[in-house]
């Protein structure tokens, strides 16, 4: 079936494969006929011995041979050599046919069920293995068979490492040694097992020894995926780190409780519209996490009792694990206490509960305070017709003031008052290791063009910036993001094939150029004003268009985002958006975005009013990359509410509709823009108005 | 009966599955059916749950589930499972998490997943996530590209994808795209046409697929092709086989290749037959 070269059938040829076919047929007639009959005499097994000598693949002659062996065990009693001669003799017919085939599923499986009655010699299968994997050291199977062997033989995990040692030092491209390798050291570290303790001197020892690979044949792969699991093992943190949160610590919060505030202009980052009663509270940590809630999370306010606040995590799925949780908070009764600036203090890490998807637990106490204050309405403010259509047209966006003084959103590590007592002498040689690593890679990559070393040394420039942030944030600047850039366009000319991964991780660290300071955040905020409007809105929007941005990154620094335009980029996914919980206005048009269910972050964002996902590649491809990324029937996870049956058209389009339903059911949106789209046709349309009974105003059109 | 499988979808996605006698092939599939309710590759082999899902597969495309005992199929496959949440793939007790992804195909399809303990079935595939964030069949076996399919597709169904870290298993996966432009099962081996459907099917399940050169992919697939005598081969110039016959075309399904009909990447059938089990009045 595989590398068998392609012949074109002579006459003789196809009478001998004939002749082939008729004698297996014969003797897999016999074979079935001895099993339903339970026929289990020497000549019987020959001929299944004969079958699968012939083809291994015949489960059912395999599964007949166990029943004989049970058969044939139990008649001899327990005479020690009719025992032996029956054993060896299925390990013989289970050598001949891996001899034929020796990635055979059923033949492998044979020869552990016969192990496992417990009459072999274990180091026979060791001599076995030696020669399998002098033959073919990737041949999985024999992999298997081999842990198999080992947990049977109660072999150490150190013993095997050496042996994985052996065998690398006679090949460095061997990445089933290397695999192996990893699991048995993530097991004798996680084990803390002695001479295996502690974790750094062991991964001093493995980077020395990866580098004889990366430097003897850096074109091979296996030994640079080991490098980069070296890499998540110096740069990961021990345990789960609060990141970000809204409100920012030290910020005071003016919310609104009307739509439009009055003229004057107001900090974006530390304003907030609510017509919903209530505000929100946003944990952003650094991995996926479980386990918040108001028992692991302490919130002193005069508004809801901690108690009763609900943490909710901001995953497209069942998921019991996010990155960003939320909590809401009531606003306070602007009529009872106009102008109060209400304190209030968030800590979070004291107990343990907060736990990531590894287990372990997030132990860095964290303390942020900030005020909130409800804004009165001005006695200049027009009573209002209604809520305005917004027009994201150019001539809309007016720049942002940049003088008016405010708290910046930037920076939060200094902001939130983490402890960093703990294990500095880790923290530095993790940061010494990663500087020696990027000088190695510099070294080779100054004697060989190589296009995996280019990407971990990207990759390594990117981790130590990210560190040093971490470390320390007043002083650190990402000082190697424009080598970074520079080595992906590099890699995009090396590697065209890959130019769509590098470009996103491009995008990253573009994203990160724009978030991590004021000055070049503040150069992408607009306001947004209606000229012909009488009442004067405040919406700052953060215009991020025109980027070439294929993925959304660096939402930690963003999540005081209230309009958000990503207009003309290439954004196929948006994924992150989640997290943005006060996003109410966002412009997704001219992307790439080619299914509703690409869509399926905005259903968390619960103050979305304003959608525009015009001119996109939606109902233009068949092929939906996204189906299993979103709640549908296909994959077990919609509730009973899901009652698309109501809306289902007659013909066949039935794809693009229950797309559309999966993702706009329950969305309270006032305003869509879907012109310019394949799927876009008048009964789409009013499919669409069904599903969304409060949108005012579709395409440009107001509804009646 | 894997066979039928593979010829009779790869006719459904081409539009030609009219050609065969759907009551002859419907009546094969059902005597193949054992005493316990699993399925043999044929008359009189023993039960597999690998061929149990070939069955139910073959009906689906027939539109034929109906003539289905469904609770004795259910029954069979369930008693599959172990205590783990690992599944055998029939009486003997070979555990490999391809059958982890035929239970769960299998039942989904008949639409009665809750016969199994699906959170221990979930546990268990995750307990093959490897370190390069690919997934093997057992613990600790090394990752390939057949098994992340198995892996990714039950946690696909199950709506269990927010355990895959995809930007880890999306790059290992498109690195499977050598020079050729064709895509091998693990690094540093050979290209074969049937990873196109066992990388691509996962890569779109993840939402990396574009993280791979799509043009350079179909020019692959179909120099493999043997355009005299028909069929599609592992390599170009090899003998061709009906398995990589079925995978290339559902491959090229999944670049979205003109005159080829979509194809689910998780149910690994036609997506119209798909949305007729799903989304019918």
């Amino acid at each position: 079936m595989h590398g068998r070269p392609r012949k074109a059938p002579k006459p003789e040829d196809t009478a001998a494969s004939a002749a082939k076919a008729e004698k297996l047929r014969a003797l897999q007639s016999q074979l079935l006929h001895n099993h339903h009959n339970q026929i289990y005499t020497k000549e019987a097994l020959e001929i299944s011995a004969k079958l699968l000598e012939a083809n291994p693949e015949s489960y059912t002659a395999w599964n007949y041979r166990k029943l004989a062996v049970e058969h044939n065990l139990s008649q001899s009693e327990s005479d020690p050599d009719t025992v032996k001669s029956i054993i060896s003799e299925e390990l013989r017919v289970v050598e001949n046919s891996l001899k034929q085939n020796f990635k055979s599923y059923g033949a492998w499986h044979h020869r552990k069920w016969v192990l496992s009655k417990g009459h072999s010699s274990v180091d026979h299968e060791l001599q076995l293995l030696d020669r399998f994997q002098r033959a073919d050291s990737r041949n999985f199977h024999a992999w298997n068979y081999r842990r198999f062997i080992v947990a049977l033989k109660g072999i150490s995990d150190e013993e095997e490492l050496k042996y994985t040692t052996k065998l690398i030092e006679t090949n460095f491209s061997n990445y089933s040694a290397w695999h192996n390798r990893s699991v048995l050291l993530s097991h004798l570290l996680q084990n803390k097992v002695k001479g295996f303790f502690p974790k750094e001197k062991v991964l001093v020892e493995e980077y020395e020894f990866v580098h004889q690979a990366l430097f003897t044949d850096p074109d091979d792969q296996s030994g640079w995926f080991y490098h980069l699991w070296l890499l998540d093992q110096t740069v990961k943190p021990e345990t789960p780190l609060l990141v970000s949160t809204w409100p920012v610590h030290g910020s005071d919060i003016i919310v609104s409780a009307e739509g439009c505030l009055d003229g004057r202009a107001l900090s974006p980052f530390t304003s907030f519209h609510s017509d919903a009663g209530t505000f929100p509270l946003i944990l952003y940590f650094n991995e996926a996490v479980e386990g918040v809630n108001s028992s692991t999370v302490t919130v002193k306010s005069v508004f809801t009792e901690n108690k009763d606040l609900v943490w909710k995590p901001l995953a497209t799925s069942k998921s019991c694990a996010a990155q960003a949780w939320v909590t809401h908070l009531n606003v306070p009764d602007v009529k009872l206490h106009p102008s109060t600036a209400y304190p209030i203090e968030v800590n979070l890490g004291d107990s343990q509960g907060i736990i990531s998807l590894s287990g372990s637990h997030c132990s860095h106490p964290s303390r942020f305070a900030f005020t909130v204050c409800v804004q009165p309405l001005s006695s200049e403010h027009v009573e209002r017709q209604g809520v305005e259509m917004i027009l994201w047209r150019d001539v809309n966006f007016h720049f942002y003031d940049a003088h008016i003084q405010e708290s910046s959103p930037i920076a939060y590590f200094d902001r939130l008052s983490i402890k960093k007592d703990h294990e500095p002498a880790a923290s530095k040689w993790h940061a010494k290791t990663l500087v020696n690593e990027i000088a190695l890679v510099r070294q080779l990559l100054s004697e060989i063009d190589c296009k995996i070393g280019k990407l971990t040394l990207a990759r390594l420039l990117m981790a130590h910036d990210a560190m040093m942030s971490y470390m320390a944030p007043h002083s650190h600047k990402k000082v190697h993001s424009e080598e970074v850039l520079q080595l992906f366009s590099d890699l995009m000319e090396l590697d065209p094939m890959h130019s769509q991964y590098y470009k996103e991780a491009q995008s990253l660290v573009l994203l990160q150029q724009v978030t991590s300071n004021r000055e070049s955040l503040l150069k992408h905020c607009c306001h947004h004003r209606v000229s012909t409007s009488s009442s004067v809105g405040n919406s700052v929007c953060l215009r991020l268009n025109n980027l070439s941005l294929s993925r959304i990154g660096c939402v930690e620094q963003l999540l005081w985002v209230q309009m958000l335009d990503l207009s003309h980029n290439e954004l196929r996914s948006i994924d992150g958006l989640e997290a943005m919980q006060l996003l109410s206005f966002l412009n997704l048009s001219h992307n790439k975005l080619s299914s509703f269910t690409a869509l399926e972050p905005l259903r968390l964002l619960k103050l979305l009013k304003v959608l525009d996902i015009s001119y996109n590649e939606i109902g233009a491809h068949p092929i939906d990359r996204r189906r299993y990324l979103c709640s549908s029937p296909l994959s077990h996870s919609v509730g009973s509410d899901w009652n698309f049956n109501e809306f289902v058209p007659d013909d066949a389009k039935v794809t693009n509709y229950w797309e559309a339903f999966a993702i706009f059911r329950g969305f309270n949106l006032m305003q869509l823009d879907i012109v310019g789209n394949a799927i876009t046709d008048e009964k789409f349309k009013s499919f669409l108005i069904k599903v969304l009974p409060t949108l005012k105003w579709v395409d440009g059109e107001e509804l009646h | 009966m894997n066979g039928a499988y593979w010829g009779l979808t790869t006719l459904d996605l081409l539009g030609k599955l009219e050609i065969v006698d759907q009551d002859e092939v419907v009546s094969w599939v059902m005597e193949c059916q054992h005493e316990s309710g699993g399925f043999g590759g044929n008359i009189g082999h023993d039960p597999h749950i690998v061929h149990t899902l070939s069955a139910v597969q073959v009906l689906a495309l027939f539109d034929k589930l109906n003539v289905l005992d469904i609770d004795k199929i259910a029954n069979y496959i369930a008693g599959l499972q172990n205590v783990d949440g690992s599944f055998s793939g029939d009486m003997w007790g070979e555990i490999d998490t391809r059958f982890s992804y035929i239970a769960i195909c299998c039942l989904s399809l008949l639409q009665c997943l809750d016969k199994i303990n699906v959170e221990k079935a979930v546990n268990y595939i995750m307990s093959c996530k490897n370190l390069d964030g690919g997934f093997g069949c057992t613990p600790g076996a090394e990752s390939h590209a057949g098994q992340i399919f198995c892996c990714v597709g039950a946690l696909a169904l199950t709506g269990s994808l927010h355990h895959v870290d995809k930007d880890l298993l999306g790059w290992w996966l498109c690195e499977r795209q050598v020079k050729s432009g064709g895509l091998n099962g693990r690094p540093e081996k050979l290209p074969d046409v049937c990873y196109s459907w066992w990388v691509l099917s996962s890569l779109i399940m993840i939402d990396r697929a574009h993280w791979i050169d799509k043009d350079k992919l179909i020019k692959f697939i179909i120099d493999c092709q043997d355009r005299e005598n028909g069929g599609i081969s592992d390599r170009p110039d090899d003998a061709v086989d009906v398995f990589h016959t079925y995978f290339g075309v559902a491959g090229l399904s999944l670049l979205e290749y003109p005159e080829v009909k979509a194809v689910d990447p998780a149910y690994a059938l036609p997506v119209h037959v798909v949305n007729r089990i799903f989304f019918s009045r």
